[in-house]
């Protein structure tokens, strides 16, 4: 197992420098070095910007040197944890983003919790109730859920609750809540906010578990064990749990690296429309504004915790499916 | 009684003889159309996309109005309704609207469109119009449809925020939506072969190579990835090449799933016992790539390639959305629904939320057909 970790975190390495080496091209995409742009934006703002600052900042990122110097510097930073300064929100970057990714962080996870809680059941019922009623409108409600775009759905959503209750705010925590030190009353309160993004955002990924449940689990049960168990007497309930729906789940689990970056996406696009105070308003106005350093340094840490998660994923199917474990 | 039945057996086994001998002798790409054709919901999803890609293409034509002419009287007017029975009960075959007439609210100032019962507008086919040329090429005045006074307006899925028509915008729209998925799924599709190919044939240390290349892209955030490569196109660009460079953009993630696809199957495929006796007729590696694995892969890429469409078509569409993607002369279905991101101005005029629709439908149809196509890449699977 530990030899198995190890190797998948090795594979890894090669992986995390080639999306630093993405990374870079990011910053050095827009016309003109990042520094003009900087000093650009401060003098737009008024500032009198002193000699000695270009020039130190010129010198940090190496400009004027080759780009594998600059690449470099940029880099050896990054893995310091000096991710540069941001000329829109006149902070580190690092702090803008310990800000905000938490609550990023909380609506995928939260949705993610959703997409199990709502998708597994939905399948088994679908599945042991096949071509009924219920089985149709959930497939139905599947391939609409496959085919809506969350951001979509987020706006139709967003529409029908300033249509009934004339509030189009949704925020995280409510106004006397913002500032209260966090226990289980602000948890609850986040609770009755949280639900409906993390909903929306696990929309497609609920979607697609029924669909696979169902599959796997409609594969398992006209198999011969089934059969002689349900033969033997074992309760109904009992032998689904305890049989096929064992053997239906595998699949499941391998597909959560799957989902992680899907959720994560999702919830970019939709916190944008809802107007929620995560990192993703955050990450279109540096863009917007090209403050690169802030806008690549979001972009390469949600793709590192997407690989972290996929690792993790990875471990659990291993601990589940001994057979994993063999390869890599 | 029985006597009938066992002729209709009899007759039913003959027709699966029959069946089974036309199978028997039909080459792969019929055997792949029979086996399509008994998917329905593919089937129908296959027309709706005819049907949408045909409007695509003759939208001058389709479409009633011209996509940027502005009637500022009629700024955010809800759509029409389209009328069979006069205010006097009496019943028209031919349906025709009431023109709108604008008031404002006494008390919020809101404008507020009340139809004109004493005028009827007939509605008609081919009617004269605003002039256009089709495909920059042919002049005309002749318009699908729309209301037999030129002058008169006719609004089927409301107007939009300066006063154009929505459906006229959204006909317009199809051309680009539509299209970057073919275009953007095109160019994956050469990448992929190639990339996926090469790593698929080579193996060893250019496999490990473009292998780690396609999971560090994989790793990245599509959505952010993508916003971060547009902001990179200035603003001044003329539609066309900004089209061309989003479609690059959405190519730069779609490629690595086909090159996936394509390695996988390579490598899957030299294994198959056809390929075996292929080497052992002598056939050259050239010749075993092209005539005996790629046919046999092609159909289940093509299948693949369809279920990919959507997500360019996703893609450019939330690009759009948040302003990122193409921008506002250019029409498409994402830069459409950038006009209903205001909250406030939905709630009144929830017609703009319509193009949603018709994203959603092609979505839906464009999986239903990949679904199919998927099934019937490989007709020999459980017939």
């Amino acid at each position: 197992m530990l030899i198995y970790i190890f190797r998948r975190l090795l594979v890894m390495i090669p992986v995390m420098i080639l999306i630093s080496v993405i990374g870079f091209i990011i910053i050095q995409a827009p016309p003109g070095d990042f520094v003009s742009s900087y000093i650009a934006g401060l003098e737009a703002q008024g500032d009198i910007i002193e000699p000695e600052l270009i020039d130190s900042l010129r010198a940090r990122y190496g400009l004027g040197e080759p780009v594998y110097v600059q690449y470099w510097k940029w880099v050896s930073n990054f893995v310091e944890g000096d991710l540069g300064y941001s000329m829109v929100y006149r902070e580190p970057v690092v702090d803008i983003i310990a800000q905000r990714l938490p609550s990023s962080f909380t609506i995928s996870l939260f949705s993610l919790v959703l997409v199990f809680a709502i998708g597994i059941p939905i399948g088994v019922f679908s599945a042991t109730k096949q071509y009924s009623l219920a089985d149709y409108t959930f497939t139905l409600v599947g391939f609409l859920g496959v085919a809506t775009p969350n951001f979509l759905l987020a706006l139709v959503g967003l529409w029908l609750l300033f249509v009934w209750t004339g509030n189009a705010s949704i925020g995280l925590y409510s106004p006397e809540m913002q500032n209260a030190p966090f226990g289980p009353a602000k948890f609850l309160d986040l609770l009755s906010h949280i639900w409906l993004p993390a909903l929306i955002v696990g929309t497609a990924g609920t979607a697609e578990l029924i669909r696979t449940m169902r599959a796997n689990l409609l594969d398992e049960l006209p198999k011969q064990y089934v059969t002689v168990a349900r033969a033997r007497g074992v309760k109904p309930t009992k032998l689904l749990y305890k049989y096929p729906l064992r053997i239906a789940i595998n699949p499941v689990i391998s597909t959560v690296g799957w989902l992680l970056p899907v959720l994560v996406e999702g919830e970019v696009l939709v916190s944008l429309v809802l107007g929620l105070p995560t990192i993703a308003p955050v990450l279109l106005r540096s863009l917007l504004q090209q403050d690169m350093f802030l806008a690549t340094s979001i972009i390469m840490i949600l793709g590192i915790l997407t690989l972290v998660g996929t690792l993790l994923s990875d471990i659990l199917l291993a601990i589940v499916d001994p057979r994993i474990r063999g390869s890599v | 009684m029985t006597q009938t039945a066992d002729v209709r057996t009899v007759q039913t086994e003959a027709v699966a003889e029959q069946a089974d001998e036309r199978v028997l002798v039909a080459s792969q790409w019929q055997l792949v159309r029979w086996r399509f054709l008994q998917h329905k919901l593919a089937v129908i999803s296959l027309i709706v996309l005819g049907l949408f890609y045909s409007v695509a293409i003759f939208a001058e034509f389709v479409a009633p109005y011209d996509p940027t002419e502005f009637r500022e009287e009629l700024t955010l007017a809800p759509p029409h309704k389209i009328r069979f029975v006069d205010p006097e009960g009496n019943f028209h075959l031919r349906p025709f609207v009431h023109p709108f007439e604008k008031t404002l609210d006494e008390v919020t100032y809101a404008a507020i469109f009340i139809e004109d019962e004493t005028v009827m507008q007939p509605l008609g086919l081919f009617v004269k119009g605003d002039p256009y040329k089709l495909w920059g090429l042919f002049e005309s005045d002749i318009h699908l449809f729309g209301l037999q006074d030129p002058d008169a307006r006719l609004s089927l899925l409301g107007q939009d925020t300066v006063g154009r028509d929505l459906f006229t915008r959204i006909v317009y729209g199809s051309r680009i939506s539509l299209t970057i998925g073919l275009v953007g799924v095109a160019m994956s599709f050469f990448l992929g072969i190639l990339i996926g190919g090469l790593s698929g044939y080579l193996g060893g240390t250019v496999d490990m190579v473009i292998q780690r290349i396609i999971e560090s892209l994989r790793a990245l955030p599509t959505l952010p990835l993508w916003m971060a490569l547009s902001i990179a196109l200035p603003h001044d660009w003329p539609v066309v090449r900004t089209y061309f460079f989003i479609v690059i953009i959405l190519s730069t993630v779609g490629w690595t799933s086909i090159a996936r696809v394509v390695r996988g199957r390579f490598f899957a495929l030299r294994e198959e016992d056809f390929v075996g006796a292929a080497e052992l007729d002598g056939a050259s590696n050239l010749r075993v790539i092209f005539r005996y694995l790629l046919p046999s892969f092609m159909s289940y890429i093509i299948a693949r390639l369809t279920l990919a469409i959507p997500q360019m078509i996703l893609g450019e569409t939330a690009l759009s959305f948040i302003g990122l993607g193409l921008q506002p002369p250019a029409i498409s279905w994402g830069v459409l629904l950038n006009d209903a991101q205001a909250i406030r101005v939905l709630a009144l005029s929830p017609w703009l939320l319509l193009p949603t629709a018709f994203v959603v439908v092609s979505i839906l149809a464009f999986n239903f057909v990949g679904d199919g196509l998927r099934d019937a890449s490989d007709p020999y699977s459980h017939v």
